[in-house]
């Protein structure tokens, strides 16, 4: 095997009131893609962000190419060539997608400080050009797509002479085909003997891509495997210390009951076009479709988010009037955001008022808020949602993205809403909270509560749903039983495009 | 979704709805004021306009740039009055020569900057409130320097010169542009270049459009922040300088009130006051917008207490027009 090109040994790490890396270890060889599992706050991220000097460390030592080094920032990091390309991507959206590879180190003409805008733009043609990318060098990285602009991280990283590359989680937004591509590259950069660390929460990637697997759990390390030598089952029982296994309860019960939300003819510019459906109680509606199929503009105008053309929605069979989510949240309609932390949380605020804020009246006289009163039912939330917090004073930033997930939950349970819409419910939430979340969806569906669930993840929407709606271009192309469901049959009429 | 033409095109488009609509405005302006009164485009009054739009023009193509980092500068008018202070105490007081005086006004500005920048970024201050700290300090500092009066300028002739004298009418006879006019425009384009092709201007716009990021990229946030608003605070001592020239004195009462004129300018001009966004020549148009109203309803004998509601509504309304301008973005 090839030489190694890191090694982390007895890295400590504490936060304020967390332990956060217990001597963990970790080993990369020049020219593989070592993949670094564990759940939502197992420390991975924390100890990427360590070797990519966004964190010092507490104590431990970072051997790079044989030489101890210290690493006190992210300069630090680039010039020893290594380069973390980041889950929220950390591109500038109002610069060029040059400007953004060129960032820190632009080539300089004539006087110092005058930049060569003429240089940058060649430069990364040429990168890009070498990546196969049909991208334009002059395109505002705002304008780009997701993938793309992840390709373009990876351009900055390529443009640094990395040989050390860490990805996390990088395939979160793309689809299989921009996969597909990014994978290409990553055997390209093996072949290089670039070294990948590669964090992800999809097991059957992490199959595809990487030679050898660590596995990290509560901030300790658990053991370093390759990957052909273990299972699914092996890789998921290190990462929890248990097995799991989430079974479905799907049926068709739900086909006979009542319809609670009805929308008819819901129009709003080229974003949805024409689409009506019928959401029965105790239902679990599957919303599936590729990105910018519509689903979540769907679900943002029944939520009152986004203004619509035309269209009618029903609610218990009564025609409702919702213009904005106020109105929604009236009728007992809650929306789980795809983007938690921006329309889901006051990330500042702690459980217990992110849980109540959306039914303050409810806890309050004149104003004044009964402080016992919603301390008890976050308490009954906390309990009945397995919520792992300290503290109800515990700010909601500090949770991991599972238990964040389970407060917006909570928000809309103790606001009484009947009809809930999960969008993308389970992004970026480890293995072991995603079964919480799904037992937790089975339960409120069993209490008589319907759910529209917006997912990309095929293997989520096949599970969950009792009935699956696929979207493509705005509109609704085709209706699934849960029988009838299958991989196949989703992905034709996601790409069934009108002419 | 279906924006599939989301290229750079469809952005150079909007940009050029952006200038154009303020420019738009401009003219109109013009128009309307040029049919009312015959007396609006006269060449004496043109040069009047630009004349008054000098300094506060100088003031908000400096604070652009803070502006552009998603920060803002309240101190600037005050700045600008301690700058020129300075300039007063070493001509008149300590008789020094002209340029020493115009040198340590500039430093005076550039120094003011420094300390806000230096407080918002090392210990992380929310600008809004160390720049409006700063604004007390300087217009404290301005009247106990002075003696709360003003400083005249009536040994250094050159002085006065440098705002009102005319270089281009000495080599072009019968062009009689004051420095004054020349000078903004002068800084203006200093100011674009600066803006757009130098890394100072590029990371004020990583700075604004990506704080995090730009940290991440292994850019010295704090030290350019600095900079950035200590370049504002230079153009306030440049504004200082044109200002005191101008009334052959330094008035250590004025300036505060004039933070709000220019950035009021600034946002007519386009710049977002989430940053990330905005030009040079924006914010030169919006100081004239302000100006030309101002001077048009001087001649129309609008009342100043109603000239000021009158501007107060333009702003709102360009702002309006711009958020308009974005969400159908």
């Amino acid at each position: 095997m090839s030489d190694v090109l890191v090694l982390m040994e007895g890295i400590e790490k504490t936060f304020p009131g967390v332990h956060a890396l217990k001597q963990c270890r970790f080993e990369l060889r020049s020219g593989e893609v070592h993949a670094l599992l564990g759940e939502n706050g197992a420390g991975k991220s924390t100890l990427m962000k360590i070797l990519s000097g966004v964190y010092p460390k507490d104590a431990g030592k970072i051997i790079y190419k044989g030489k101890e080094v210290e690493i006190p920032n992210t300069k630090a990091a680039q010039d020893l060539g290594i380069s973390i390309i980041f889950q929220e991507l950390n591109l500038i959206p109002h610069l060029t997608v040059a400007q953004n590879v060129f960032i820190g180190r632009e080539p300089r003409k004539g006087v110092r400080f005058i930049l060569n805008e003429k240089e940058i733009n060649e430069k990364t043609q040429k990168i890009l050009d070498m990546m196969n990318l049909d991208i334009d060098p002059r395109a505002k990285v705002s304008e780009l797509t997701v993938a793309k602009q992840q390709m373009v991280e990876i351009a900055k990283a390529l443009s640094l002479n990395s040989e050390v590359l860490i990805m996390d989680e990088p395939t979160a937004a793309l689809t299989d085909s921009e996969i597909e591509d990014l994978f290409r590259i990553i055997r390209d950069l093996k072949k290089k003997g670039v070294g990948i660390i590669y964090i992800s929460h999809r097991l059957e990637e992490i199959g595809i891509i990487s030679d050898r697997i660590t596995v990290m759990r509560d901030g300790e390390y658990i053991d370093t495997v390759p990957t052909k030598d273990v299972t699914t089952e092996q890789i998921i029982k290190m990462m929890v210390g248990r097995e799991i296994y989430v079974t479905s309860e799907a049926n068709s019960e739900s086909s006979k009951n009542e319809v609670v939300l009805e929308v008819k003819n819901l129009n709003r510019g080229r974003a949805i076009k024409d689409v009506s459906f019928k959401l029965r109680k105790g239902e679990i509606l599957g919303f599936a479709g590729l990105m910018g199929a519509g689903r979540t503009e769907v679900a943002r105008a029944i939520f009152g988010a986004d203004p619509i053309d035309s269209g009618e929605i029903y609610v218990n069979g009564k025609k409702v009037n919702i213009k904005q989510p106020i109105d929604a949240v009236k009728h007992g309609i809650g929306y789980l955001s795809e983007d938690r932390k921006q329309f889901g949380l006051m990330l500042n605020l702690d459980v217990e008022q992110n849980t109540v804020i959306a039914s303050l009246e409810n806890y309050s006289k004149f104003g004044w808020i009964n402080k016992n009163k919603t301390r008890m039912d976050t308490n009954k939330w906390i309990e009945a949602l397995k919520i792992k917090t300290p503290s109800l004073e515990q700010k909601v930033r500090n949770l991991s993205g599972g238990n964040q997930q389970k407060v917006v939950l909570g928000k809309w349970l103790t606001r009484d809403c009947n009809i809930l819409i999960f969008d993308e419910p389970t992004r970026g939430i480890d293995v072991g909270a995603k079964s919480e979340i799904y037992k937790l969806m089975n339960k409120l569906v069993a209490e008589g509560k319907s759910i529209i669930m917006i997912s990309s993840e095929l293997p989520e929407i096949l599970r969950m749903s009792h009935r699956v709606l696929v979207m493509c271009e705005g509109r609704i192309t085709g209706e699934l039983s849960y029988e009838e469901a299958t991989q196949e049959r989703i992905m034709e009429y996601a790409t069934s495009r009108s002419k | 979704m279906g924006n599939k033409g989301a290229n750079g095109k469809s952005l150079l488009r909007s940009d050029a709805t952006q200038k154009l609509m303020a420019f738009g405005t401009l003219i109109v302006l013009v128009i309307v004021f040029s049919l009312a009164s015959p007396n609006f485009l006269k060449f004496n009054n043109i040069v009047s306009i630009i004349l008054s739009t000098a300094v506060n023009g100088v003031l908000a193509v400096g604070v652009t740039f803070v502006i552009v980092t998603g920060g803002i500068d309240l101190s600037i008018g005050t700045t600008m009055t301690f700058a020129s202070v300075i300039g007063g105490v070493l001509i008149s007081f300590w008789k020094l020569p002209v340029i020493v005086g115009v040198l340590g006004a500039l430093a005076a500005g550039a120094l003011v900057g420094l300390i806000s920048g230096t407080i918002i970024a090392k210990l992380k201050m929310p600008p809004f409130i160390a720049t409006l700290g700063m604004m007390m300090v300087t217009k404290g500092l301005s009247l106990v320097i002075s003696g709360t009066k003003p400083i005249y300028f009536n040994e250094a002739k050159a002085y006065g010169k440098i705002a009102m004298g005319s270089v281009l009418g000495q080599i072009i006879p019968g062009f009689n542009i004051p420095n004054a006019v020349i000078i903004f425009l002068l800084m203006s384009v200093a100011a674009s270049l600066i803006l757009t092709k130098t890394s100072l201007g590029r990371y004020d716009f990583a700075l604004g459009s990506n704080e995090e990021a730009t940290r991440l990229s292994g850019i010295n946030v704090d030290k350019w922040k600095m900079a950035i608003y200590a370049l504002s605070g230079l153009f306030c001592g440049i504004a200082g300088i044109l200002m005191s020239s101008r009334l052959n004195s330094a008035q250590p009462a004025l300036g505060q009130g004039y933070e709000l004129e220019a950035i009021a300018a600034v946002v007519i001009g386009g710049t977002s006051l989430n940053g990330g966004e905005g030009t040079i020549l924006g914010t030169v148009i919006g100081a004239f917008i302000m100006s030309v109203l101002t001077n048009g309803l001087r001649i129309l004998s609008v009342k100043q207490e109603w000239q000021t509601v009158v501007i107060g509504i333009v702003v709102i309304f360009a702002v309006y027009a711009d958020l308009l301008r974005r969400r159908n973005k």
